[in-house]
């Protein structure tokens, strides 16, 4: 389904990220399988923005490397896509805004325009598919994000706290979507602030703190008996 | 790179077209004059005349006589119409001009308060005005813009013994604009003034200024119309320019500066005289 | 106020007439000035999109020479076409002085800094909200610029329509590089300063009201098509 599958797994080799000279990120050492719903998460600062950035291929570590799969040899911002806090829409409808990353990809009109508008429906706005993008309500816009993103197929998905900016009925349309995402097949990476966003949407938590991957396990594990005395910090402030 | 070459040569293209003039293949010529020519309403009234008679189109950019020389100097004008023998004498002498034609006199006028502060209203003697004027300190507007207007200004005031660089900026005020903005000036100052009589015939922003002497032989002011050397600029339209000064010097341009005439007064009067001026 | 009251009576009494030569001065005005935004456009579009898109050394300093060049003295920039553009200068030979093609091109020459420096602040501002997103999407350098230039064209209409607005209000340049010849190089603002050198204040002023008249009515015509555009396209 997602010709790429040999995309994966992503493999960050000691990446560090300074800034100024001023290191943000260091030595970050993992590896991204498919499959997993890969949730980031940490204290403000931690670098989870940062970390999902550099994944994602639009920050360029100062050191160490981000490699993919061996076999692929294409450009891999192709097969992926990423949805941000505050989504982006362009100066037209919700329908084009999601055909424009089809027709980047070289995807004739018609295909793109059927393409566009079954992902509009899946995402519940097929009804206002010719709506101004930039005239709708921020839910709403950030369902149009996650159908452009999703109308691309990526092998992976990054979402960098996608509900932060959304009230809660939005919020949970959003999870709806990014669960049926995943179901379709794609590996998704986000970040949140919502602990219970997390312990709905999480497989395995990726726990950063300062710059560092701290701990690495699966959800579950982490919620109930986080092993390391930073996570336990964090559980602690953010249950408050 | 190879896109930015090309849209360069269109945009280059495109600015072509819409800066080059579209060749008009009119015959025209450009008239360098004075701003006091222009603003009597003259060349409103004779041009038209000379453009059916001789299909040519005369521009007349008009600028202080100063400036109008320059332009000839440089050779960005066809024929050269002033009124500062003096300059103009040393134009042709200089090489910039080929020829100079007297065409026509008008004079110069004192305009002052109805106040008359100096009691020098109706006087024939300019010059002993001026003296008065400067010894009751009575405010003046000047020109200052080296006009053929200033340049008499300033020989009347040295007739007259006065040194005005000392008075500059008290009662002497020295304003660098045309003839115009002087008389606006000088309404709002409520100050003496020399000016042409076809200027103040036209001024419509009086205030409370009025003639205060005129008729002095002193205040004669003589027009020349020169031809721009060809021999200097090479791309002068020596013909079409040759025609318009031969049709002021003719009986019948002569006769129509004649007759422009101004709430029933005459401005101008030829003295074009064959025998060489 | 007596001569405000005439400025009016003489405005409407132009107007109403259809004054071949009030005619003849306004087409001339829009003619030179929008020749002259259209080059400024030309010019200044893409200079001030890859200043606001590209790094390279030195980049603040044009930013900073961009910026200040906007206030560029009308009569400097005549004064110096003039000497150009003068049969004893360089571009002599051209034969432009005193014609409609020289007032053009100190106007482009006022102009495109105007266009460029705010094209760059339009998008410059508009790149730090859509840089990620259009990168994520896919987008290469040139196909992004188009896309912002595209979602940003409102903005960058509304910095034309400043451009022409002040093309068409000054007077310093086109006065000296054209020379104000009646019928042939005439616009709205140098008639002004005709008449107001002639004294006559309540034609000049007259002349003053339909020149502002005529920017407004430009600007509103731009409103109301960048609202019926939002509308349809947000």
């Amino acid at each position: 389904m997602h010709a790429g599958v040999s995309l994966l797994p992503l493999v960050l080799d000691r990446v560090s990220y300074a800034v100024n000279g001023t290191a943000l990120i260091h030595e970050l050492n993992l590896t991204l399988s498919a499959g997993s719903r890969t949730v980031i998460l940490g204290p403000n600062g931690a670098g989870k923005s940062l970390a999902l950035r550099l994944c994602h291929g639009l920050l360029k570590p100062t050191a160490g490397r981000v490699r993919w799969a061996g076999a692929f040899t294409g450009d891999p911002m192709r097969r992926q896509a990423m949805v941000f806090q505050r989504p982006v829409m362009l100066r037209r409808s919700a329908l084009a805004n999601v055909a424009y990353g089809l027709k980047l990809a070289g995807m004739g009109r018609t295909e793109r325009t059927d393409r566009a508008r079954s992902m509009l429906d899946r995402v519940g706005l097929l009804g206002l598919a010719d709506r101004p993008a930039r005239s709708m309500s921020g839910g709403e816009q950030q369902r149009v994000a996650l159908a452009r993103a999703w109308a691309l197929q990526p092998v992976v998905l990054f979402l960098d706290e996608p509900t932060a900016s959304l009230d809660p009925a939005a919020s949970r349309a959003v999870e709806a979507i990014i669960q049926a995402i995943h179901e379709a097949g794609t590996k998704i990476v986000m970040t949140t602030h919502n602990l219970g966003q997390a312990r709905r949407l999480a497989d395995e938590i990726l726990f950063l703190d300062r710059g560092r991957l701290v701990e690495r396990t699966a959800a579950n594990r982490f919620f109930s008996a986080p092993a390391t005395p930073e996570a336990r910090a964090f559980l602690r402030e953010e249950s408050l | 790179m190879k896109l930015t070459l090309r849209f360069l040569l269109a945009a280059a293209a495109m600015t072509a077209m819409l800066i080059l003039p579209a060749q008009a293949q009119d015959r025209f010529i450009v008239v360098s004059s004075t701003t006091s020519t222009q603003d009597s309403g003259l060349f409103g009234h004779i041009l038209p005349l000379f453009k059916a008679r001789s299909g040519i189109d005369v521009r007349v950019v008009a600028q202080g006589t100063g400036q109008a020389l320059d332009t000839g100097r440089r050779g960005d004008a066809d024929v050269v119409f002033v009124h500062d023998k003096a300059a103009e004498e040393k134009f042709v002498a200089d090489g910039f001009g080929s020829e100079r034609r007297e065409v026509m006199y008008n004079d110069f006028i004192l305009v002052g308060p109805k106040s008359d502060p100096a009691k020098v209203a109706g006087s024939k003697d300019i010059v002993a005005s001026f003296t008065n004027i400067a010894r009751a300190n009575a405010p003046f507007a000047s020109r200052g813009d080296k006009s053929g207007t200033h340049a008499a200004e300033l020989r009347l005031w040295r007739e007259a013994g006065v040194d005005v660089e000392k008075n500059r900026g008290t009662w002497y005020r020295e304003l660098g604009q045309g003839m115009g903005p002087t008389l606006n000036t000088a309404a709002a100052m409520n100050a003496y003034v020399l000016a042409d009589r076809g200027t103040w015939l036209s001024f419509k922003n009086r205030a409370d200024l009025a003639i205060a002497i005129e008729g002095d032989r002193r205040l004669f002011n003589q027009y020349g119309v020169m031809l721009v050397n060809p021999t200097r600029h090479a791309h002068v339209k020596k013909d079409l320019g040759m025609a318009f000064i031969d049709w002021l010097t003719s009986p019948e341009g002569q006769k129509t500066i004649a007759d422009y005439k101004i709430s029933g007064e005459q401005l101008f009067f030829p003295n074009f005289r064959k025998s060489g001026t | 106020m007596h001569d405000i009251a005439a400025a009016f009576a003489a405005a409407l009494r132009m107007i109403g007439e259809l004054d071949a030569g009030l005619l003849g001065i306004v087409a001339l005005s829009i003619k030179v000035s929008l020749a002259a935004v259209a080059i400024a456009t030309l010019l200044g579009l893409p200079l001030g999109a890859t200043v606001a898109l590209s790094r390279f050394p030195g980049r603040r300093g044009v930013i900073v020479a961009l910026n200040a060049l906007m206030g560029l003295p009308p009569v400097v920039v005549g004064l110096f076409v003039y000497l150009m553009l003068s049969r004893a200068g360089p571009l002599g030979p051209l034969g432009l002085l005193f014609t409609p093609g020289a007032m053009i091109v100190a106007q482009a020459i006022l102009i495109t800094p105007i266009v460029a420096a705010l094209t760059r602040q339009v998008l410059e501002d508009a790149w730090v909200e859509y840089q990620e997103q259009l990168l994520s999407l896919g987008a290469p350098p040139r196909r992004a610029l188009w896309t912002l230039l595209w979602d940003t064209r409102f903005s960058l209409v509304t910095v034309v329509l400043a451009g022409f607005g002040r093309a068409a209000a000054e007077v310093g340049a086109v006065i000296m590089v054209g020379g104000n010849i009646d019928g042939v190089t005439r616009v709205m603002t140098t008639a002004i300063a005709l008449e107001t050198s002639k004294g006559d204040l309540p034609l000049a002023l007259g002349l003053g009201l339909i020149l502002m008249t005529l920017v407004l009515a430009a600007n509103a015509a731009a409103y109301a098509l960048k609202e019926a555009a939002q509308r349809r396209f947000g």
